[in-house]
């Protein structure tokens, strides 16, 4: 990671209240352009906060998030935990949805969303409908409408935790392959430490409610290939983290 | 439609040939309840005064049908976009719902006028007509997935692109479950708000029913009958079409 990459993900001091209840930070967070950074942390800890935030979908009590948008789109890409794919919808037209919101012309957006589509494997499925689609192939396509109006950065909110050992490490190799091609700015909402180290550039451990970053963990730059999984460093990094987290529930 | 299933119809011939038999054996007199083959002979021979008096009817649902489904819709989207109106007006859409429609009659007549039938059967028929297509729409745009809801708020989507892209699509099997009962109930506001208005000046099929009730023409009223069953029928088989036709 070159220290000069533009930092595309920023949060200062960033506070979220839902009433009374205080349920993030203070927060401060920056990831920068071809990074991966992953957020660990127990249920209900603020995650999945932090992230509508920095998506704008959800507004800061106090402190300030901030998701460049120098160039391409205006909004992050984001993956929620279901698909969302609107059911009366071909694949296509689901992918091309954030074009056709941002008023980007039929012929145009149809052809990026075929191209969308064939980087995550659905080329031959832009005319079928979800539900003909299985859990993997609909996670692959939520994948590619994210990406299809070119972000800077990626927002992923425990995206792939119903689907199978094996669709999952596809799936994450997708978004490693994306983050490299694009020099995107990722950041990983997950509560699979072996997810999150094999994602991640950076692991940010999260406390229990209101969230706060307890601890970094940085993942050697080796590259992510099964050998990876069986390697000292995987076991090392995800040794830390386990032990970062178990030590919050015996604190808590 | 390959697959006509023809118990149904073997039923309806057994049935009509026991009441052909059955009126024949016992010499039931044609006032009391003609035999199917003397309805079938007043259906032919009084089919030009009855096919057009039907062609009325029609007409006059379909309008409603059409008025209460735009009413309808778009009632539903004001009270979907401002819930206080719905808690608001709500209960009172309720009460107008739950009033017969019958008793209703001789009040909208009045402030039509007498000389305006059609005007009144119109109004009559879309208050009967109306507020499945409200209390379904209404459930259709409440039931917009919060999934995509949050990606809709997330690529700032504008009123119109989400009605259009989202509530519409949401909201429209269940649309399309209240029309057809609409399309029932048009036919039912039409015929009784024909009874009522009691004059034959729109010459709708209700009023040839009434006419030859008038003139003990059982066999005629029978065929009147028929006519009316064949135009529900048909309605609800149009929107079972397009019902089809949305659904794939």
């Amino acid at each position: 990671m070159a220290a000069s990459s533009p930092i595309r993900l920023s949060a200062q001091q960033a506070c979220v209240r839902f009433g009374r209840l205080e349920a993030l930070g203070p927060i401060d967070l920056q990831v920068q352009a071809g990074e991966c950074v992953v957020l660990l942390g127990p249920s209900g800890c603020g995650k999945s906060t932090l992230l509508a935030a920095l998506a704008g979908l959800q507004g800061v009590a106090s402190g300030s998030v901030q998701a460049d948008t120098a160039d391409g789109a205006d909004v992050p890409g984001v993956v929620f935990q279901e698909p969302n794919l609107m059911n009366w919808a071909t694949t296509e037209d689901n992918v091309a949805l954030p074009l056709a919101l941002s008023g980007v012309e039929k012929a145009e957006r149809l052809g990026r969303a075929q191209a969308a589509l064939a980087r995550v494997g659905l080329a031959n499925f832009a005319s079928a409908y979800p539900r003909t689609l299985s859990g993997g192939m609909r996670m692959r396509a939520a994948l590619a409408r994210a990406l299809v109006n070119d972000p800077s950065a990626l927002l992923l909110d425990e995206p792939f935790a119903a689907i199978d050992e094996l669709g999952r490490r596809a799936l994450d190799d997708l978004v490693l392959e994306a983050k490299r091609d694009r020099q995107l700015a990722v950041l990983f909402v997950t509560h699979s430490v072996d997810e999150a180290v094999y994602l991640a550039d950076r692991i940010l451990v999260l406390s229990p409610r209101p969230g706060r970053i307890i601890a970094e963990i940085v993942v050697p730059a080796v590259p992510r290939d099964p050998a990876f999984l069986t390697s000292a460093a995987f076991a090392e990094a995800a040794a830390a983290a386990r032990r970062v987290l178990s030590a919050q529930r015996v604190a808590a | 439609m390959k697959n006509i299933d023809f118990a149904p119809v073997l039923a309806g011939l057994v049935l009509l040939a026991v009441w052909e038999g059955l009126t024949r054996l016992l010499q039931v007199p044609p006032v009391i309840l003609p035999p199917p083959s003397a309805i079938g002979t007043a259906l032919v021979e009084r089919g030009p005064l009855l096919l057009p008096a039907a062609g009325v009817t029609m007409g006059l649902a379909l309008t409603a049908l059409a008025i209460s489904i735009g009413l309808g819709t778009l009632v539903a989207l004001i009270f979907a976009r401002i819930p206080f109106l719905e808690r608001s007006f709500g209960p009172y859409a309720l009460v107008l719902q739950a009033t017969p429609i019958v008793a209703i009659a001789p009040l909208v007549i009045i402030w039509t006028g007498i000389e305006n039938p059609r005007r009144a059967i119109l109004i009559l028929a879309v208050i009967v007509a109306v507020f499945p297509v409200l209390t379904s729409a209404l459930a259709g745009l409440k039931a917009v997935d919060p999934g995509l809801d949050r990606l809709f708020r997330l690529h700032k989507a504008t009123s119109a692109q989400r009605f259009l892209r989202l509530e519409l699509p949401t909201a429209a099997p269940f649309l399309l479950a209240g029309m057809k009962t609409a399309a029932g109930l048009s036919l039912v506001g039409v015929v009784v708000a024909e009874f009522v208005a009691g004059t034959g000046a729109t010459g709708g099929l209700s009023w040839r029913l009434v006419e030859a009730g008038n003139r003990l023409e059982t066999a005629t009223m029978f065929a009147a009958l028929f006519l009316l069953a064949l135009m529900g029928l048909a309605l609800h088989a149009i929107l079972s079409l397009i019902e089809r036709h949305v659904r794939t």
